[in-house]
């Protein structure tokens, strides 16, 4: 298992020295004291947390580790290449199988995976996006698993969230240890706000002349997600809206506000593709602005990310995208994939069966840790409990090995104890693409877990990117 | 020939709704099967909004009311000139790819017995002869009985009971030309009936719909299991989709009305 801290020789890695001698310094009794501090902080402010679609209490605090997750400049360049080539080539892909499906036509990527995936929307076919974009904030979950070794674990292209409390996080750490961000050159991360309204102006609609409106479109208070949704509206300041604030008339989109309606050309949903716009999607949902898809297709608003973006980010799709960064851009991925054995193809599926006491498999269209099998942790009845689901729809399963993935020292059990690590980067695609350093360090703060979502005990963590 | 159409429907709401919006696919395209003459679209007397094509190809627009509407009539009527093309689609601008239409939906999802029909009917056939032949069997097992199914009745139920009308013929007949890997799809349209050749249509019905299947060498070919023809110069093709509600003519959104009175009929006479 490798050591963020210190590494494979035990020697304190050159990116850590500054976060060391804090530890040593300040001494683990007063970083538990100060633990309960950050909480009560977190607790007076209302920061709750329940990553999007894990389910779980939203009004639950989200435990909160005091000891920073570090990068260092090159290891940081590396990784901000990988992700944003990945992030272009699942803009390409989208693109592609929207308009003439060429990676198709080519066999590199079953056409049964994109039209048969329920992601893919018939509504899109044809349709342009300002820019070509259809994600416009990729969220693509990494490991680490050795000093060189960074693997993709998923690709978010619909509505990744957690990057508020990314920011939280950085602004409590800087609030109660100001001497580390004065001693230690740490790449500041409180622009995202402003580049992410950037980014979001810049996909304006052709029909928006003048500074676009952006506003961003909730499904309600009651979502796990609201918080981040409220934050992020009043960072950037735009208005935060719920479906029903919304309205279509003479083919724009408009907002009911005190001053009369006005026009908006920019809608950052975080609301899914089945509640956009019933005469389109369901039917059954009082959810939606009515007409609204006409307009999007009509070059009257921009929805963002575009509707039918979630058939990229599928976990069957994932095996392909190396093969997309070869077919689209014409490189090597950067970021390797996980080993993936697709249960949909006879011989793999075999191999999966006869080897799931080894291996982590997932539901094709699961999220958040559910629905899992954790073959190394789970009993012989459930091996063979899963195994029957498997055979039941084995399109629907994918199996990966369990990874050693890296720790980092954590606040945990009463004191310093390395404890596994996720990180979820958010790459900002508009005109340019921006990548906010850093991204969200998930934490798995049970002894030996693996599993960082915070419906299954995983706390969060700052992230540092250290300057040259 | 000539046919002249009018489709009218008609909504009332009472108390009156709060908000109407609808999506009106009621726009027959140019084909090598059909030119429209004239042809017009109103709601409430006015033209809707915003069409366009939509990823399947077909237009579509939209209508809105924000601040009340008690009624809501719409009419599509015109003239269209129509060939006999032995049901097969051409000149027609292909947007969403075959392979789409090999999905499942609900309503068309085939079981075992569906995929034996469509095993059994097809034996030893290919292409376009197994495509008629599929549509046979399903006509074969499926008596013609108007009432006996519902909006909601499955491809499954269809056989199972051995009744419906165009609607489940359909649905059957994807689903079993589906469960075969051929991609298939519903359309809805128009027909002129009671020309003697065509005896026992539905009338039933506003609109009528039968099945594309899509052939390597043709492209998609319209085939009416109700009626166990390709469609001919009596048919007026509208829309297409997955099934039934996806293709759907109208689709609307309404919110406040308690309730809903539906009126809708189509005539379709030959033009002179």
């Amino acid at each position: 298992m490798f050591n963020e801290m210190s590494g494979e020789d035990g020697v304190t890695r050159s990116a850590y020295e500054g976060v060391a001698r804090w530890i040593d310094e300040t001494g683990v009794d007063a970083l538990l004291l100060k633990t309960e501090e950050a909480e009560a902080i977190f607790r007076r402010i209302g920061i709750t947390f329940a990553v999007y679609g894990e389910g779980g209490d939203p009004e639950r605090l989200i435990p909160f580790d005091l000891i920073p997750r570090v990068f260092d400049a090159h290891e940081w360049r590396r990784l901000d290449r990988g992700i944003k080539q990945r992030a272009r080539a699942l803009n390409a892909f989208l693109w592609d199988v929207y308009h003439r499906g060429e990676i198709l036509k080519a066999g590199i990527v079953p056409e049964r995976l994109v039209y048969q995936n329920a992601a893919f929307l018939p509504e899109m076919i044809g349709v342009d996006p300002p820019g070509r974009v259809y994600s416009h904030i990729v969220g693509i979950d990494i490991v680490r698993t050795g000093e060189n070794s960074f693997q993709v674990l998923e690709d978010n292209c619909r509505t990744p969230s957690g990057v508020s409390y990314k920011l939280e996080t950085r602004a409590i750490m800087m609030r109660m240890f100001p001497e580390l961000f004065q001693s230690l050159s740490i790449q500041p991360v409180d622009d995202y706000p402003d580049l992410l309204r950037k980014t979001l102006e810049e996909v304006a609609p052709p029909a928006c002349k003048g500074d676009p409106t952006v506003v961003i479109m909730t499904p309600g208070s009651l979502n796990s997600a609201y918080y981040e949704h409220s934050f992020l509206a009043d960072r950037m300041g735009v208005d935060l809206v719920e479906p029903q604030d919304l309205f279509v008339d003479e083919g724009r989109v408009w907002m009911r506000t005190t001053q009369g309606p006005k026009r908006v050309d920019v809608i950052y949903r975080r609301i899914d593709d089945d509640f956009l716009d019933p005469i389109t999607f369901r039917a059954d949902s009082v959810l939606g602005v009515p007409g609204l898809m006409q307009v999007y297709r009509t070059g009257g608003v921009t929805i963002c990310s575009a509707p039918g973006a979630g058939v990229a980010d599928d976990k069957a799709v994932y095996c392909y995208v190396p093969e997309m960064i070869r077919f689209y851009l014409g490189e090597t991925a950067i970021l390797e994939n996980v080993p993936t054995w697709r249960c949909s193809e006879p011989d793999e599926l075999s191999h999966v069966l006869a080897n799931l006491g080894d291996m982590v498999v997932k539901e094709v269209h699961g999220s958040g840790g559910y629905g899992m099998l954790i073959g190394p942790k789970a009993t012989a009845e459930e091996i063979e409990a899963y195994a029957s689901r498997i055979r039941a729809e084995p399109a629907d399963f994918i199996a990966q090995p369990t990874l050693e993935l890296s720790a980092s020292p954590s606040l945990a059990g009463g004191g310093i104890a390395a404890r596994h690590v996720d990180l979820r980067p958010y790459c900002m695609v508009g005109a340019d693409m921006r990548l906010a350093p850093g991204g969200l360090t998930r934490v798995a703060l049970r002894e030996g877990s693996l599993v960082v979502n915070s419906s299954q005990g995983g706390g969060v963590k700052d992230t540092w990117v250290l300057s040259e | 020939m000539l046919l002249s159409i009018r489709h009218r429907t008609f909504y009332r709401y009472d108390p009156p709704a709060a908000r109407v919006a609808l999506k009106l696919r009621l726009y027959p395209a140019v084909t090598a099967a059909q030119t429209p003459r004239s042809w017009s679209v109103t709601v409430n007397g006015e033209a809707p909004h915003m069409r366009l094509a939509n990823g399947y190809g077909d237009e579509e627009s939209v209508w809105l009311a924000h601040d009340g509407a008690e009624e809501v009539e719409i009419v599509a009527e015109g003239v269209v000139e129509t060939r006999d093309v032995h049901g097969v689609l051409r000149g027609w601008r292909m947007a969403a790819r075959p392979a789409m239409f090999l999905r499942k939906t609900p309503l068309t999802a085939p079981d075992e017995a569906i995929t034996a029909l469509a095993k059994e009917a097809t034996a030893g056939k290919t292409g376009i002869s197994a495509a008629h032949a599929l549509s046979e069997a399903v006509r074969d097992a499926v008596d013609y009985r108007p009432g006996a199914t519902t909006a909601k009745t499955t491809a499954a139920e269809t056989l199972n009971l051995g009744a419906g009308v165009c609607q489940d013929h359909t649905h059957l007949l994807i689903s079993g030309a589906r469960s075969l890997g051929a991609a298939a799809r519903y359309v809805v349209g128009y027909l002129m009936v009671g020309e003697g050749d065509q005896p026992e249509l539905s009338t039933e019905q506003e609109t009528h719909a039968w099945a594309e299947i899509w052939i390597d060498s043709l492209g998609w070919v319209g085939f009416d299991a109700s009626n166990r023809i390709c469609p001919t110069d009596h048919y007026v093709r509208l829309a297409a989709g997955l099934d039934a509600p996806d293709a759907a003519p109208l689709r609307g959104s309404i919110t406040g009305a308690a309730e809903e009175t539906l009126e809708a009929d189509v005539q379709v006479t030959q033009a002179q």
